[in-house]
């Protein structure tokens, strides 16, 4: 626990964080800037599950194990992701959302 | 101002500025270079919370495999005196008030709340502890989490080279 700060103030910073995360995945339209914001979005999560397991129950694990999972989670989710923009690149030249109609080739 | 204070403040600094410059740079290269800074202040914020583990998880997962990827990536397909083009006004203000209206609600709902930090004794987060409680199968064991993300990282893995792999018969775009 960090002296003088309360849970309160932590979940400020992480909510600020989630939204600044938000604003960035609705107003590019790259691909890969997308995948930037979502990256912030899932740190901010994890910034709250530390945070609640660390000062509402400090004897439990629950939230150091939520947090490892969702860094696993988000590693296949990038690279799965990577993989569609290098094909979809390889496809159509571009990776723009705005470029991309079709699914299927 | 203590030095948790003073040290919490200015983590938080850091993560939101370059939050807001990994979202709003026009060159995609310093976007993700700003994400890094993000994710070095997140993995101290693991540190000076006690959770060793998580922070060492964050460096190894984070920095040396998504950002690896993501800068990857960057370079495949884009050049880099390309920018991004500009964000229209109109959607810059649309976006910044539904955001600012969600935070605010998420805020507000926040400092209702009166959460008050537990004096219990805090436990040990030593890699034994973690290591045998991921594999136990009592009570708050993780095995079958485990197990199970252990094959959806197999699954993305195979599935990444499927995607990625060159389409049998087709020709690519001639630069």
């Amino acid at each position: 626990m960090i002296e003088d700060i309360s849970l309160t103030q932590i979940l400020t910073v992480s909510t600020l964080m989630f939204f600044i995360g938000v604003y960035g995945f609705l107003t590019r339209k790259n691909m890969i800037s997308m995948l930037i914001s979502v990256e912030i979005m899932l740190n901010a999560v994890n910034i709250n599950f530390v945070a609640v397991n660390k000062y509402l129950h400090p004897q439990a694990l629950e939230g150091h194990f939520f947090t490892l999972f969702i860094i696993a989670i988000a590693a296949a989710e990038a690279a799965v992701a990577i993989a569609i923009f290098i094909n979809l690149y390889r496809s159509i030249n571009s990776i723009d959302v705005d470029d991309v109609t079709e699914m299927k080739y | 101002m203590s030095a948790g204070e003073f040290t919490f403040y200015l983590l938080s600094a850091v993560i939101l500025i370059f939050s807001v410059m990994a979202v709003s740079s026009r060159k995609l290269l310093r976007a993700a270079i700003y994400l890094l800074f993000v994710l070095v202040s997140v993995a101290v914020f693991y540190l000076i919370l006690d959770y060793l583990f998580l922070a060492a998880v964050q460096v190894v997962v984070y920095m040396g495999g998504i950002l690896v990827l993501i800068i990857f990536s960057i370079l495949l397909t884009s050049h880099l005196a390309e920018r991004l083009p500009v964000v229209p006004t109109w959607t810059v203000i649309v976006t910044s008030i539904t955001t600012i209206i969600g935070a605010g609600v998420v805020l507000s709902i926040l400092y209702e709340q009166k959460l008050i930090a537990s004096l219990g004794k805090a436990g040990t987060y030593d890699v034994e502890t973690i290591g045998k409680s991921l594999l136990s199968y009592e009570k708050l064991g993780y095995v079958l989490p485990f197990e199970v993300i252990s094959i959806l990282l197999l699954a993305a893995l195979v599935a990444a080279i499927v995607i990625a792999k060159k389409p049998k018969g087709s020709k690519s775009i001639e630069q």
